[in-house]
């Protein structure tokens, strides 16, 4: 780690910093436990909102929070909880744990390291909008967050914070953990939802399948992300707007980002949210310092794999949500991948659009076909068998998954998965056509950049769910 | 082969009753099979249709599309390396090659001996950690050709055991369903069933 790329950051040289609202257990030996998690203020905000607010209470401090989901579409979750029609009953609370857009990794933390502070969250969002159930969805491949979750919430149960006659009062509610089992469609909310009732997980379209009005059982139900309820204590504690401060005038709170790829110290750090830029963030030394040798910055992804990339004229952006949109990507769900100089395009380009077609549910035919020709179309040019028309096939089949290759992406499928695997092509073809040609051209990767053949068999299409 | 235990057809029950409708319990119960079986056999999918009174070829319909059921018998262990684009940039295709080298065989197939399986898998929510991996679902982190080649001699000494059960099994806790389980779903739900 070198300290001389930390200079001149363009926020006059000040690193923002903030407390640690939603990570602070995760250095603890404890944090995960019951005892744990009560000794360190735990459970208090559970016992104040139950005690001392009413629901539309809870509710207006979690709209005065401007709180973004944390899930990837960056909706404001007190403006969403306020779809769910009046008087509709049974609603239902369902927890998005399904984390497995490429490159981020917080919400396994979050359910590893401080399940309570997930569990007290929950209950607080379902005492608000009058949950009579909440299911807790876990990814499959998770042991570990599954373990510790199961584990807290027996002792949740036990000390009567969740079930029924919660704290002594007369709300009661329950909290079912459930785990998928492979596949990534699944994180989209009504793929969950069908998964949740026993289906193949295939999203429904929307509309009329809107969640808060026809979702689990075809009752109005809510979905959050993991993050998103994790900040929920702090909110009941401290309050809506005293949250909203810690963040950007656009982009409330704090917020976690997971920073992998060509830097020195790939982390997964809570920063204020909409202050902080890109730079910032790989380059200080309380966050990645710096990119790996010295390099230079080739692209990053700001927001997961379905994000379109971006270059170092980027870098100065802040990681605020309006200000990426216009900049024509997404913060998505806080997952930053860095790739320095060294990088081979082409290489990058396939691996993320593979995981579109092997993660493709096959119920739209464009995304189905779509993802699987613009999988191979890449393949044949990294192991040499690239035509001179492959270019412009690669942008025709995209044409046709995402008209105008527009962002965010005009839909022709029932959900955006798609789309999102255009997001590549129209990401690093447009950028680094050259290293396209080269390939085509002479079979392998320009000069200067780490050139790995291919590995036989690493060809996948939209075969896996179908 | 494998219907249900007893034991496990008890907790099975208790799982159903979790839910406001029992084809919910569908996949958790395919998880208890493949944790009673080390995979999902056809006798176990039957079995779970009688238990949540569907079709088993509705079962079936639904195992399929998860890619962590197995259908026939895998390696006791199985070894997931991801090479999705984090891990990609740093060394996870080498590393699955080398997997490949050390055990014999190709991603996607199992030691003779039944003992491993390799995968080569999507992105494992460990990008920092990268290059990364998991043996039964348990996580290796920033691993280098070293430490798989220790991960692999540990596994087949038995050395591990304790801390990764056989493939099938995965959370070793399980959530209870106690006298203090409120069932306001359920309830609400039969309300709104009956309308
Ligand atoms: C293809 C696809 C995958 C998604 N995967 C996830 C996921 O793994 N976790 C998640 O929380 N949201 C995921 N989402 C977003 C959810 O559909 C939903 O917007 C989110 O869970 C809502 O929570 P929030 O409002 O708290 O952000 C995904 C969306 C799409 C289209
Ligand atoms: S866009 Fe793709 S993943 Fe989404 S519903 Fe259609 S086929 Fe399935
Ligand atoms: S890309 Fe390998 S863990 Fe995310």
């Amino acid at each position: 780690m070198s300290d001389n790329t930390t200079a001149n950051y363009s926020l006059g040289g000040q690193v923002p910093t903030g407390p640690k609202i939603l990570t602070s257990r995760w250095e603890s030996a404890d944090g995960h436990t019951y005892d744990g998690y009560v000794r360190t203020g735990g459970y208090t905000a559970l016992r104040k909102a139950l005690t001392t607010m009413s629901p539309a209470q809870v509710h207006d401090e979690v709209k005065a929070s401007e709180m973004q989901g944390r899930g990837g579409a960056g909706f404001p979750a007190g403006t969403k909880w306020g779809f769910l029609p009046a008087d509709v009953h049974p609603r239902y609370l369902v927890i998005n744990g399904d984390e497995s857009e490429p490159g981020t990794y917080k919400d396994r933390l979050l359910m590893e390291k401080d399940p309570h502070q997930l569990i007290e969250g929950i209950i607080i969002a379902c005492y608000a909008f009058g949950a009579a159930q909440a299911f807790l969805y876990v990814r499959g491949e998770m042991a570990l967050a599954q373990e510790r979750l199961a584990q807290a919430l027996n002792d949740a149960y036990a000390n009567n914070l969740v079930g029924k006659r919660i704290c002594g009062t007369d709300f009661s509610v329950d909290i079912t953990l459930t785990w998928g089992a492979g596949a990534y469609i699944v994180g989209e909310e009504t793929a969950l939802i069908e998964s949740l009732e026993g289906e193949r997980g295939m999203p429904r379209l929307k509309p009329p399948f809107f969640p808060a009005s026809k979702g689990l059982y075809m009752q109005p139900t809510i979905v959050n992300n993991v993050e998103t309820l994790s900040n929920l204590p702090y909110i009941v504690n401290q309050g809506g707007t005293s949250f909203k401060d810690l963040g950007g005038a656009t982009s409330s709170g704090m917020r976690i980002f997971a920073v992998s790829g060509h830097v020195n110290k790939p982390g997964v750090f809570e920063v204020p949210n909409g202050i902080t830029t890109f730079r910032m963030l790989f380059e200080a030394p309380e966050y990645c310092g710096g990119v790996r040798s010295d390099r230079k910055v080739k692209a990053f992804i700001p927001g997961g794999a379905s994000a379109m990339w971006f270059f170092d004229e980027h870098l100065d952006l802040p990681l605020d949500k309006p200000t990426v949109d216009q900049a024509g990507s997404m913060l998505g769900s806080g997952a930053i991948v860095v790739m320095d100089e060294t990088t081979d395009m082409v290489k990058a380009c396939w691996r993320v659009v593979r995981f579109f077609a092997r993660e493709s549910c096959g119920k739209c035919t464009p995304c189905r076909e779509g993802t699987t020709w613009l999988e191979r179309i890449l393949h044949r040019i990294l192991t040499g068998n690239g035509r001179r028309e492959d270019l412009d096939l690669l942008f025709e089949v995209s044409e046709s998954i995402s008209p105008g290759l527009a962002w965010p992406p005009r839909q022709t499928t029932i959900c955006p998965l798609g789309p999102s695997a255009v997001s590549p092509i129209a990401s690093a073809v447009n950028r680094f056509r050259h290293e396209f040609e080269h390939y085509i051209e002479h079979g392998r990767a320009i000069a200067g950049v780490e050139y790995v053949p291919m590995h036989a068999g690493s060809s996948h299409g939209a075969h896996a769910h179908v | 082969m494998s219907r249900f235990n007893d034991s496990n057809v008890t907790l099975a029950k208790e799982i159903i009753g979790r839910f406001p409708r029992p084809k919910s319990a569908v996949i958790p119960l395919l998880h208890l099979a493949q944790e009673q079986d080390g995979y999902v056999t056809r006798d176990a999918m039957s079995h779970i249709a009688e238990l949540v009174n569907v079709t088993t070829a509705e079962v079936y319909g639904t195992a399929t599309f998860y890619e962590m059921f197995k259908f026939e018998p895998i390696g006791k262990y199985c070894v997931n390396v991801c090479t999705n684009i984090a891990c990609q940039l740093v060394g996870g295709w080498e590393l699955l090659e080398h997997a490949e080298e050390k055990l014999g065989i190709k991603a996607g197939s199992t030691t003779e001996d039944g003992l491993f399986t390799i995968e080569d898998v999507e992105c494992i929510a460990a990008c920092t950690e990268a290059p990364a991996i998991q043996v039964n679902y348990r996580y290796r982190y920033k691993v280098t050709a070293e430490n798989l080649d220790q991960l692999i001699d540990d596994l087949r000494a038995g050395r591990l055991a304790d801390e990764i059960p056989p493939h099938g099994t995965l959370a070793r806790v399980r959530q209870r369903t106690t006298d203090t389980w409120a069932n306001t779903g359920i309830e609400a739900q039969a309300k709104v069933d009956a309308r």
